[in-house]
């Protein structure tokens, strides 16, 4: 269960970034998730949701990509997505593939809105 | 609404340590692994079996790490190598910085090879660099021979596993050479060993892929220097 350092992480990056914006306030961030990461959706969900609670980034949505295990055929370049551990190429049926991508933990993006007039001053993200 | 790209490692700070600690490694020629598994697989027995092996000069240093208790740190100080206990109150795993805290007063210049022992878990350990050379699964029979297919991510990650504890094999049903195959479904090609740390049968592969990647570090850290 070491989901709610990682939503901590994800939390510092927020702020961090939101130095390099003001004016503005942050309304979602997204994560990409490999399923071979050993992170549990659900529970950096619940851990996340938890340390921004009752903060001025309650109302920050946390969205998050998963990507599949996926590998490239090392004689026909074939790249494909590996389903229930095969990691034969489909194409040419070899099995010396390399693993390209399955193993994301990062912060894709952040999404981040203008304050309106009557909140200029209202909310600070630091 | 604007979209800020961000296009980093969540935890980009654990990552900048770990590479700063690999760095130091490679500029001394010190093999770091990082042995994995889940409680009870025997990852403190595997280390007192190595140390036992290995000659009283030999520049080895061993870091364990524990939710709490000194109690690792004990058993394997006893064959007078520098040990030091991680004890972290909590945390299901080591991160980086642990590690450099932890190797503060002792001379890398002094150590060829450093043995991390992580805490006894399966998953969070698996997302954490510390700056290893090689992580290392240990996995023992009297688990499941499907732990791999359900913990597919450190053995994908690890480059080692170590099948403990074959001495119970007549007594327990578990099929070693299905466990095998399943850890190379998700890890095609990964190295395993098969060991009892009780009656010593196989620590001789061990220590044997444990010289080898010892060799393998020397002449890095000769270039690196020149």
């Amino acid at each position: 269960m070491h989901e709610m350092g990682i939503a901590n992480s994800v939390l510092e990056a927020v702020r961090t970034e939101m130095g390099l914006h003001p004016g503005t306030y942050p309304c979602k961030v997204g994560v990409r998730i490999g399923e071979m990461a050993a992170i549990d959706q659900d529970a950096l969900r619940f851990c996340f949701e938890a340390i921004v609670h009752e903060t001025d980034l309650e109302a920050l949505e946390l969205g998050i990509e998963v990507c599949p295990r996926r590998h490239r055929c090392q004689l026909c370049g074939c790249e494909f997505v590996v389903h229930d551990y095969d990691s034969r190429c489909p194409q040419c049926a070899s099995l010396a593939t390399t693993c390209i991508s399955g193993d994301e933990l990062e912060l894709a993006y952040l999404e981040v809105e203008e304050y309106g007039p009557s909140a200029v001053g209202a909310k600070s993200t630091q | 609404m604007d979209r800020v790209p961000l296009e980093r490692k969540v935890l980009s700070e654990n990552d900048r340590i770990a590479a700063e600690l690999r760095a130091r490694f490679l500029e001394h020629g010190i093999l770091c692994v990082n042995l994995i598994s889940s409680p009870g697989s025997g990852k403190t027995s595997l280390l007192e079996r190595t140390l036992e092996t290995l000659p009283r000069h030999d520049r080895v240093a061993v870091l364990t790490g524990d939710i709490q208790t000194e109690n690792d740190a004990n058993r394997l100080k006893r064959f007078h190598f520098p040990v030091k206990q991680i004890t972290t109150g909590g945390t299901c795993h080591l991160d980086a910085r642990m590690i450099e805290r932890h190797l503060a007063d002792w001379k890398l210049e002094d150590l060829d090879l450093l043995l991390i022992e992580n805490v006894g878990n399966l998953v969070c350990p698996a997302s954490y660099d510390l700056g290893e050379a090689a992580k290392i699964v240990v996995l023992s029979v009297t688990e499941g021979e499907d732990k791999p297919l359900k913990y597919p991510s450190i053995f994908f990650k690890s480059d080692l596993l170590v099948l403990n504890k074959i001495d119970l094999l007549p007594y327990v049903p578990f099929d070693i050479e299905a466990a095998a195959e399943n850890a190379r479904k998700v890890h095609p090609g990964m190295e395993i060993v098969k060991v009892s740390c009780l009656t010593g049968n196989g620590l001789h592969e061990w220590m044997m892929w444990l010289s080898e990647r010892r060799r393998a570090c020397k002449p890095l850290a000769k270039n690196t220097a020149s």
